[in-house]
């Protein structure tokens, strides 16, 4: 990141309602022109801090600030920000043009820029044309398209999203993904979007914020999130992952080793782990990095070769298998009821390795695949 | 999301305080002074001291009292049975009608809820009385059937004599079976309507016939609805004054009758407020039963 | 209906069974046919008015020139009309307070408020006969419309309440999101609701000044209670015509107010296109 200072800044935000605490001593900042995402399972307090950013919700504790602003005493009429309620919240009373032009005319634009700018902001969202339509003529996907418009018309120095795909179709909430990150791109303006949705965050934001139960988690790139996460939480939340949990028999600065009683493999590691103070850790291997081989009767271990023999390779034997068209999904019993996920992509048309329930198989991964968590 | 009163009292004080005063001033206020006069008793002709006296209360539960409170109590609930019986099966229909026919069902139930009480009244005396539209149409039939008769050569039937509907007490229910049923309509197709269609659709697909399933799983589920259908019919029934009044005989007196001649005629307002106050507390005893049944029923909301 | 028959009667549509359809024509009939014959012997050319004689305006052209009906009209609509404004107006304000604050007392207001509604009309009438006797005596003779006085206030009583019900339960599916995207676009709060609270009531506002228009004109009890000889309203006056005879005259002034009531019916449903919305009802369409 650039070293400007930050467009938004949250300083020790903790937000209470009653007994219940929404937002937990939460530190964050968002600079200028990223899509940034808040992420994290219902209820975990995303929403509540991207409403302390609207105004609607005032912190209990901390400082939310604005262009270095501290804006906790501006009324929400008055911060530059401006959002995209999850409901859309069109008015069903005005036409398309009025919904839009709403902003302008509480400002006091001239009309004549006021129907440019609404004229310019309809085209941007592709709704050229149907400015005199009302709400319910619209299709759901056009009604958020009015709702980003009415937004943008504004030219907010942040745009708040609230859960924008959620109340879309499947193949809808796919197409509006795009847009929304093409949209973002040509207007430049910082996006803040909040979301239960852990592909939705990952396709679009530049950065995530991960939050569970008030607390942040953890603050990174999509990629960092899924390959490098910090906890057993985010591991778990963002994608599907194996987890074992052991202890560090080796731990040098080129290689570790985890013993874990749920699997009779070592697991090894190809860098050394820091932070470990001798306790439980817990490695995470992701599906798609475990690969699967047919195990003939009186076959050794496979060695990927990265790694000593015997470690990192587990024999096993199919139970399930979950044929999802561009991948399959498998479940394999390792010994002592444990199963294991392993994700294979169905590269050719005819596979020329089919796995059948009940097959024996090897279990195999390279060195630097599992990641290790510490909670 | 509702906000502390607190936050904008300004706001708050200028929205509640004309609602509040009129609500106090002009109706509680009323009240509170009749409640008074119920333990007061006449000092001359228009005085009227605050004892504290429960004379008047005494004398609301005499015999004589008592037997038009339970006449009036059993004439409400014959009343709201039939409108139950009778409105059930329009609810229903009114219900699982398409969206055109729903519209027009439910105009032309409310358009008679809409149309003036005395009016309405005063219809069905048109009908029922002996020279009424009924009366006609059966001397019309009994002359027919007498030119029949004497055309076969049987005996004469004689004159027609004319059914007495009218000032009796069978005039009585049906003209208030006549007023309410839209009372009792409205709310049955209200919860009816909120009813999910395929609980009714799983009880038929497990089996159950039409009949089971509207006394297994539509009653039940409706049966809020049907209390405050029940409720909203059975508390003006009680109370009624016009019906009575108009349609009853001698004696066919309800108690709101009783009250109005003790304020207009008898002159004796410390007994007609005691029996306005039986009266009104009646209509709580109602209501907490309906209450109560509502909270004890599966439905929650 | 003969076409609709050629495919069988699904489970649940009852409205297509014939005893269903008989029941309904019934229950029509016992609500329609009274109303009806009233209206239709209103143009009888018969005092007896029981056989048809022919056609005759004569009815209602005695009830245009009869000034004692004619003043009792135009009395009871013009209390309608007053009692309807503020009864609208004090409705409208003690429905926000409750839907938008919380605040101590709010259960006793809310029982208070339903109080009106509940207690019955006897009750409500020898209270305010009481209250204007003793407590409040409205002077006598005054100019008209002021003499009304009391009797407006009777029916602001009993009507304001139900006007809030509506209000309330309109309000109840409002989005906040709405509110809260009109501050977020800038509105201060006077504007918010202007711009789109107040829209989102106006139907509940036309739904309860129907109520309040026809719960004035309706009421018989309170007014007879609270009535002076010089301020005789429509029903009061159709009561003692009704209590001397059934005449010629009084169905057509019937049929005058019933035709008004179907107008107004039909211009209310025709203002929020829904006809069970006035029933105090949500639209079928808030539902999904």
């Amino acid at each position: 990141m650039s070293d400007k200072p930050p467009i938004i800044t949250f300083e020790n935000i903790t937000k209470r309602f009653g007994k219940m605490v929404a937002v937990d001593n939460v530190s964050l900042s968002v600079q200028e022109g990223e899509f940034f995402s808040l992420l994290g399972p219902s209820g975990c307090g995303k929403t509540t801090l991207l409403r302390m950013l609207a105004g609607f919700e005032t912190p209990t504790e901390g400082r939310i600030l604005i262009d270095g602003e501290d804006i906790s005493s501006v009324p929400p009429n008055k911060r530059p920000v401006n959002m995209v309620f999850q409901s859309y919240a069109v008015f069903p009373h005005m036409s398309v043009a009025d919904n839009v032009a709403y902003g302008l005319k509480v400002d006091r634009v001239p009309a004549a820029e006021r129907n440019r700018r609404v004229e310019e902001a309809l085209e941007l969202v592709q709704l050229g044309g149907l400015g005199g339509r009302k709400p319910d003529q619209l299709s759901g996907g056009q009604r958020q398209r009015v709702a980003l418009a009415r937004a943008l018309v504004k030219r907010p120095r942040v745009l708040l999203l609230d859960e924008p795909l959620s109340a879309l179709d499947a193949k809808l909430r796919e197409q509006m993904r795009t847009e929304l990150s093409t949209l973002q791109e040509k207007v430049g303006i910082t996006f803040i979007m909040v979301t239960h949705d852990q592909d939705e965050a990952l396709a679009l934001a530049s950065r995530c914020a991960v939050m569970n139960r008030g607390l942040l988690q953890q603050v990174a790139s999509p990629n960092d999130l899924y390959e490098f996460p910090n906890s057993r939480f985010v591991a778990d939340f963002i994608g599907t992952v194996n987890l074992f949990e052991g202890v560090l028999a080796v731990d040098e600065p080129d290689h570790a080793v985890i013993k874990s009683p749920e699997i009779s493999t070592d697991i090894f590691l190809d860098h050394g782990v820091t932070g470990a103070s001798g306790g439980v850790v817990w490695a995470a291997i992701r599906p798609e990095k475990i690969e699967l081989h047919k195990r003939p009767e009186g076959s050794t271990a496979p060695s990927m070769g990265d790694a000593p023999p015997g470690a990192n390779a587990v024999a096993g034997t199919i139970r399930h298998e979950a044929y999802l068209g561009g991948e399959s999904i498998y479940e394999v019993e390792i010994g002592g009821g444990r199963r294991i996920k392993v994700k294979r992509s169905n590269l050719t048309r005819w596979d020329q390795e089919d796995f059948a329930l009940g097959e024996a198989v090897w279990l195999c991964w390279h060195a630097c695949s599992p990641a290790v968590l510490l909670s | 999301m509702e906000l502390s009163w607190t936050k904008a009292k300004a706001v708050f004080a200028g929205a509640l305080g004309p609602p509040l005063f009129w609500l106090v001033l002009f109706f509680l206020v009323p009240l509170g002074i009749v409640w008074a006069y119920s333990f007061g008793h006449n000092v001359g002709l228009t005085e009227i001291s605050f004892t504290g006296t429960f004379a008047n209360y005494a004398r609301a539960i005499e015999p004589l009292y008592l037997k038009i409170f339970v006449k009036s109590a059993w004439v409400a609930g014959l009343t709201t049975g039939l409108c139950l019986v009778v409105g059930f099966p329009v609810a229903l229909a009114i219900t699982f009608a398409s969206e055109k026919a729903k519209a027009w069902l439910l105009l032309l139930i409310m358009l008679p809820f809409w149309t003036n009480l005395l009016i309405r009244t005063y219809a069905l005396i048109a009908v029922l009385r002996t020279e009424g539209y009924v009366n006609m149409s059966l001397g019309w039939l009994w002359h027919g059937g007498g030119l029949i008769a004497a055309l076969l050569g049987l005996k004469p039937i004689g004159d027609f004599q004319p059914l007495e509907l009218l000032h009796n007490n069978f005039a009585v229910i049906l003209g208030l079976v006549y007023v309410h049923l839209p009372f009792m309509v409205l709310p049955l197709y209200s919860a009816l309507d909120r009813l999910d269609r395929s609980l009714l659709e799983a009880s038929l697909d497990l089996g159950a016939g039409q009949m089971r399933t509207l006394f297994r799983i539509v009653v039940p589920l409706a049966l809020p609805g049907i209390a405050s259908g029940v409720l909203i019919t059975f508390i003006p029934a009680l109370g009624a004054y016009l019906t009575p009044d108009l349609l009853g005989g001698p004696d066919s007196q309800m108690i709101a009758n009783v009250i109005e001649r003790q304020f207009k005629r008898a002159n004796d307002w410390p007994f007609g407020a005691a029996l306005s106050f039986v009266l009104m507390y009646l209509t709580f005893i109602a209501i907490a039963i309906q209450a109560l049944m509502s909270r004890r029923s599966p439905e929650a909301r | 209906m003969a076409s609709a028959r050629k495919y069988p009667v699904g489970p649940l549509e009852y409205l297509r069974r014939w005893q269903m359809q008989a029941w309904l024509a019934a229950v029509g009939l016992f609500l329609y046919v009274p109303l009806i014959a009233l209206m239709a012997f209103s143009f009888n050319d018969s005092r007896r008015n029981i056989v048809w004689k022919g056609f005759t305006l004569k009815y209602y052209d005695k009830a245009f020139h009869d000034a004692s009906l004619i003043e009792a009209f135009g009395n009871s609509m013009t209390i309608a009309a007053v009692s309807t404004v503020v009864s609208l107006i004090l409705g409208a304000m003690v429905a926000l307070v409750l839907w938008r604050f919380r605040f101590p007392g709010k259960t006793v207001l809310d029982g208070a408020l339903a109080l009106p509604i509940v207690v019955p009309e006897i009750c409500m009438g020898v209270a305010m006969l009481v209250f204007f006797a003793r407590v409040m005596p409205w002077p006598q003779g005054l100019v008209w419309p002021l003499n009304l006085g009391a009797i407006i206030i009777s029916h602001i009583s009993f009507s304001f309440p139900f006007v809030a019900v509506v209000v309330r339960a309109r309000m109840a599916s409002f989005n906040r999101e709405m509110e809260e995207a009109a501050r977020d676009l800038g509105a201060g709060e006077w504007r918010t609701i202007v711009d789109v609270i107040l829209p989102h009531m106006a139907p509940s506002l036309v739904a309860g000044a129907l109520l309040a228009f026809t719960l004035s004109l309706d009421d018989f009890v309170i007014t007879f209670f609270t009535a002076g000889p010089d301020t005789v309203t429509f029903p009061v006056k159709v009561y003692s015509m009704v209590r001397f005879s059934v005449t010629p005259e009084v169905n057509a002034a019937s049929t005058i107010l019933i035709v008004l009531t179907v107008i107004l019916t039909a211009v209310a449903l025709r203002l929020q296109g829904d006809p069970a919305v006035t029933a105090g009802h949500a639209p079928a369409a808030d539902k999904s």
